[in-house]
């Protein structure tokens, strides 16, 4: 199974630089969407149905919002031609990168060896959900009992949104 | 907005109640099978972007549906807080109480406020795709005029 993930992990990336480097916009929101139905796939070969049933649909929709969007105004990318300010961005982001090698590779050596890490909260979940929400579906049971109050805000984050397209997008509120 | 040939048109209005009726599926079984009110809530909202890109709409009708649909969602989230609140006032001093009986495991109504949570969820994220979807769709037909 985790040749198979490699293997899927792989094709993603290969789809990312892909989709990054497309002249046309239409052909990299293609290769974007190879992006997100291979994390379908990952989803689904690590047990993880919820996850993958969400990833998608949204997926399929904004696909289909996004492709509309390129057909409607241009396939082509713009040309930005090489200036003196791409220095100043390369620079700045090879200095990033260095910083964040250099605190990741002393956070590492401060963690658990890989595949042991500590199930203190997970465990305390896992054994007693079922008896004191009474869902069958644990990850429902915990993100409605449990943690509650985060998926409300998960909630209000969409309905946020809505709201600020409306307020953005509309033309009769605003005249 | 215009509507497409005629096979797209036959598909879709074939495979659009389909979807619809998963949607629910998922939505009320949310705490016995996977998914729950995100899922099932935007699959909902996938089948009725399905039936209005595929059969096409004009503009007044947008709008009214529009109206519905941004009350629905603002009426949905405001339901699932005040469910939370009445936590507070039932039992013991929690926000998010599980005040209601739990049940058996395993059945259709169980988990006390669960499914009622994910009802409401699902209502609100499929009202806010579909409002997001036609304010897009509303805002081309308005420049374009």
């Amino acid at each position: 199974m985790e040749t198979l993930l490699l293997l899927i992990i792989g094709f993603m990336i290969i789809a990312g630089i892909t989709a990054i480097h497309a002249r046309d916009l239409l052909s990299a929101l293609i290769a974007q969407g190879f992006v997100g139905y291979g994390l379908v796939i990952c989803f689904l070969l690590l047990r993880a149905p919820d996850l993958a049933i969400v990833q998608i649909v949204v997926e399929t929709i904004t696909l289909i919002i996004m492709v509309a969007v390129v057909l409607d105004s241009t396939r082509k990318e713009l040309d930005v031609a090489a200036d003196k300010r791409q220095v100043r961005t390369i620079a700045a982001s090879i200095l990033f990168i260095a910083l964040l090698m250099v605190y990741f590779s002393r956070a590492i050596s401060a963690l658990n060896p890989f595949g042991e890490h500590t199930l203190r909260m997970s465990e305390a979940y896992v054994t007693g959900a079922v008896e004191q929400t009474g869902s069958l579906n644990l990850v429902t049971g915990i993100l409605w009992d449990f943690r509650g109050y985060d998926t409300l805000g998960e909630a209000t984050v969409l309905f946020t949104a809505a709201i600020g397209i409306l307020t953005i997008i509309r033309l009769t509120g605003k005249k | 907005m215009k509507g497409m040939s005629v096979i797209v048109k036959k598909v879709a209005q074939l495979m659009g109640g389909l979807i619809f009726v998963y949607g629910m599926y998922i939505i009320t079984h949310g705490h016995l099978t996977p998914g729950g009110g995100f899922a099932g809530g935007a699959l909902v909202a996938g089948a009725f972007i399905l039936l209005i890109l595929a059969n096409g709409s004009d503009y007044v009708r947008l709008k009214r549906q529009e109206e519905g649909s941004s009350v629905v969602e603002s009426s949905a989230v405001l339901t699932a807080l005040v469910l939370a609140v009445i936590g507070l006032f039932a039992g013991s001093l929690w926000f998010f109480n599980n005040y209601l009986p739990a049940g058996t495991a395993g059945e259709l109504l169980s988990a006390g406020v669960i499914p009622l949570y994910n009802i409401f969820i699902g209502m609100e994220v499929a009202a806010a795709l579909i409002t997001i979807f036609l304010a897009l769709v509303i805002y081309k037909e308005e420049i374009s005029r």
